[in-house]
């Protein structure tokens, strides 16, 4: 319990950004019409591939000759950036057919 | 850490926002996916190359075959995909995610000295590696649902007992760790594995309509995880776009509950399967009445207005473009055409819309729940296309009914109602449908694309 409250009170900022992020998300996606709920939710999907970031870190911070950590960060990159690509993408392919036919 | 990458970081996540936000009106949707996709391509390359550690060729060689190797198999998934499957491809995308967290969880586990570590940092690791874990093999799980290589609904006796055992032994493991500063690579693989154990656990027994809210959940826990994995490297774009996704994903997952009239609650603990009764107990709801394709083409030929209500059936045999054939013979014939669409109807809350408009539906046919339900007194024929509870009456007079309650789309207001299905086995929630037995009904037994095929052809002949 100690350990949390020093925590906090050294994070502080990382708390006031938490809990704002927290409302953005909630206000960014109220009132959606369920015509675009796929979509986003697809769309929502490829951003929490952004643990990729991590995995990068990982990587970067790894010494050549440990291959486990080496082995597990590059898997962890190729999971995160499929993730990514294949979201966007597979979001645009979606919101491509909502286009407006003449 | 260098100014230039904050900074990059910064407008990674503002396009995050801006993206998110433009995806929710049509007309922006498709310019804010590519502006998030823009922010998250500046983070990845900027994260790369901006730092001041002394990085051998190496890993950058293997960090290029990595991001080369991975998107090269999401893109070409992503495009070969066919658009009925779009559900369960981002189940197992978003389990990569997890999975993805998890690993780089217990690569941090390995890296620090556990023992002089901060607890909240250890609680940290290990709740990344938990919900990695759990979002990993939950994701996966309703990956095989949906493609229908796992059995939809799985019951094993004592479900309960044994899905508290296994919380409670992720928990005491993981304090255990924390309270103890144990470094024992023991025991964090076995808490990864009660994670992925616990995943499994979740979405067994959830199965048919629930899937979609499952999938949402699952979206927004792989959100928190990345969070968990900024705060451990005290990293804003994580953090900030982990959060979003988790909260975003919390909304949408609730939104769809309330359209479907379940609680959260009920929906993870699978009330809905407990409580549909055994299927055939046909309680002398009358005499069903079946009837032809040409029968059906006949009427709906010399209607004024047609509503078509298409529903699971639809997207499982892959009917759209037939749909929209049919759709548009009627609308050469003068007939007004429009599509009801329920906002749970698919396997996604929009699944039918993203289908329709796939075989190039026009937009402004496609009318929400709230907008149809009066129209359906001047519908001279309503055609149901594989929907069932969707269209149960039994949400609005029977309370005894699980889907009490829920919004439906009030079909039986209209002069005739033509109802397409393969047989008369009850829908996902193991119900009967008055609705079929209602005298205004008639049955038009049939594998959806075949049967509206049959319709096209008929109406042609006319």
């Amino acid at each position: 319990m100690k350990e949390l409250i020093e925590f906090i009170s050294n994070n502080l900022q990382i708390v006031y950004i938490i809990i704002l992020a927290i409302f953005v998300g909630i206000e960014v996606i109220k009132s959606i019409p369920a015509v675009l709920h796929t979509p986003l939710m697809s769309g929502a999907n490829a951003l929490s591939g952004v643990v990729i970031v991590g995995a990068i870190l990982v990587m970067l911070h790894s010494n050549p000759t440990d291959y486990l950590a080496l082995g597990l960060g590059f898997t962890a990159v190729v999971l995160g950036i499929l993730n990514v690509v294949g979201g966007f993408a597979v979001t645009n392919r979606m919101l491509e057919m909502f286009k407006k036919k003449k | 850490m260098s100014i230039i990458l904050s900074i990059i970081y910064l407008i990674a996540t503002v396009t995050f926002i801006v993206g998110l936000k433009k995806l929710g009106h049509p007309d922006s949707a498709k310019s804010g996916n590519l502006t998030a996709a823009a922010g998250m391509g500046l983070a990845i390359v900027g994260t790369i190359f901006i730092h001041d550690l002394q990085v051998p060729t190496i890993i950058y060689v293997l960090i290029g075959i990595a991001i080369l190797l991975g998107a090269i198999i999401g893109w070409f998934i992503a495009i070969k995909v066919e658009m009925t499957k779009m559900p369960e491809l981002v189940s197992l995308f978003n389990g990569f995610g997890g999975a993805s967290a998890a690993l780089i969880g217990i690569v941090e586990f390995g890296n620090s000295d556990i023992k002089t570590t901060s607890a909240t940092i250890v609680a940290t690791i290990l709740s990344a590696i938990v919900i990695g874990a759990i979002t990993f093999s939950g994701s996966l799980m309703a990956w095989g649902k949906l493609n229908g290589s796992v059995k939809s609904i799985i019951k094993i006796p004592q479900y309960n007992i044994i899905n508290n055992l296994v919380i409670i032994a992720i928990v005491v493991l993981a304090a255990f760790v924390v309270v103890e500063n144990i470094d024992s690579q023991i025991l964090l693989y076995s808490l990864l594995f009660a994670g992925l154990v616990y995943g499994v656990l979740f979405v067994m027994p959830i199965g048919g309509a629930d899937m979609p809210v499952v999938i949402s959940l699952l979206n927004s826990l792989t959100g928190i995880a990345a969070a968990i994995t900024g705060i451990l490297y005290d990293n804003m774009v994580m953090l900030v776009g982990g959060i979003l996704v988790g909260s975003a994903g919390i909304i949408l997952t609730v939104a769809m509950c309330k359209a479907m009239n379940r609680t959260l609650l009920s929906v993870i603990f699978g009330s809905f399967t407990a409580s549909a009764g055994p299927e055939g107990t046909n309680k002398a709801l009358g005499s069903i009445k079946s009837t032809t394709a040409s029968d059906t083409a006949i009427i709906m030929n010399y209607a004024t207005n047609v509503i078509i209500v298409p529903g699971y059936g639809l997207a499982v045999a892959q009917a759209q473009h037939v749909a929209h054939e049919l759709e548009e013979l009627l609308v050469a014939k003068g007939v007004n055409v429009k599509y009801a669409i329920h906002p749970v109807a698919g396997r996604m809350p929009g699944h039918m819309n993203v289908l329709l408009a796939e075989s190039n539906v026009d937009y402004s046919m496609l009318v929400e729940m709230e907008d149809i339900n009066p129209q359906f007194n001047n519908a001279d024929v309503v055609l149901v296309v594989g929907a069932n509870d969707v269209v149960n009456p039994a949400a609005h007079n029977d309370p005894s009914s699980p889907i009490y309650g829920m919004p439906i789309l009030d079909v039986e207001n209209a002069k005739h109602v033509v109802v397409n299905k393969r047989s008369m086995k009850a829908g996902y929630a193991g119900i009967e449908n008055e609705l079929f037995y209602n005298a205004k009904t008639s049955m038009l037994f049939g594998d959806a694309k075949s049967v509206l095929a049959d319709l096209v052809s008929e109406i042609k002949n006319m």
